[in-house]
């Protein structure tokens, strides 16, 4: 898909990323696959022993569904910016869903930019990460 | 409370090569479904020299060096504490398989919110490649919860 920079509108919402529910298996190959090997996430008695119910999922994990959310939509390298704030909690069973708004058209440079609000709820519509992009045009 | 000392500190640079395996294995774990991110001759035909680094995987190549979460307990966090607090990439120049890339990193800022119950610990780093070209500049905030 192309996006134009005249058409596009702020409000525009990019088509969003629906996810399954988290496994273990979901957090054991993300660790591996990312390097992320912090215990918490894939050894459940070192998550207990944190005072955690049980593992819970990588904010990174949400974080790269958003980058494919943005991927889907325009290609990587117009990805200028990529911010991610982890608000909650991601637990074993959450089905993320990821979303993204135009929230800003502007110029840098004399660079055309797409600012993106992001969003990662789970399916009580409770709010995961608050995040946002830059894309170039 | 964690020394506010430790603002500015730098850590030894490392370097790692970009794998092709590695990159399938990632795009895997994500559920990625565009070819670019697997097949070779995808990305070719995008304009890639070889499979495209995704936009959130140099985070996890930072934490490659021997010990990942050393520089946690040199600065007296509890990795039981710990959760991450926020995330922010700056993208320069593509990377892809193959590339060798050069992560510096360093201590951009510590502060306190509630009295100390929470600590912030920023770390900045700075992603080169084989050229010298800058990738990338990734800002790592992490939070540790006291009491």
């Amino acid at each position: 898909m192309s996006i134009n920079y005249r058409t596009i509108e702020v409000g525009d919402t990019l088509p969003p990323l629906q996810l399954s529910p988290i496994t273990r298996t979901t957090l054991a190959l993300f660790a591996g696959a990312s390097g992320d090997h912090n215990p918490i996430h894939i050894d459940s008695d070192f998550a207990k022993q944190a005072g955690m119910p049980d593992v819970f999922a990588h904010g990174m994990l949400s974080m790269a569904w958003l980058g494919r959310l943005l991927t889907q939509w325009v290609p990587q390298r117009q990805i200028v910016q990529f911010n991610a704030r982890f608000a909650g909690i991601t637990h074993l069973g959450d089905a993320p869903l990821c979303t993204g708004k135009v929230i800003e058209k502007l110029e840098s440079d004399g660079q055309q930019l797409l600012k993106i609000e992001l969003h990662v709820t789970n399916q009580n519509s409770e709010t995961k990460i608050i995040g946002d992009a830059l894309i170039a045009i | 409370m964690i020394s506010k000392n430790h603002i500015g500190r730098v850590f030894p640079p490392h370097t790692i090569e970009i794998e092709k395996g590695r990159l399938r294995f990632f795009a895997k774990a994500i559920g990625e479904t565009d070819p670019i991110y697997t097949d070779e001759a995808a990305a070719h035909a995008a304009g890639y020299p070889s499979l495209p680094v995704p936009p959130t995987f140099l985070f996890g190549l930072d934490l490659e060096q021997d010990s990942a979460f050393g520089w946690l307990d040199e600065l007296g966090l509890n990795l039981e504490r710990i959760l991450h607090g926020e995330q922010s990439f700056t993208y320069h120049t593509p990377a892809c398989a193959g590339d060798t890339l050069t992560f510096e990193s360093r201590i951009a800022d510590i502060y306190d919110k509630k009295n100390g119950a929470l600590e912030f610990i920023i770390k900045e780093i700075k992603v080169t490649n084989q050229h010298g070209a800058h990738v990338a500049d990734l800002r790592n905030t992490i939070v540790q919860r006291n009491g």
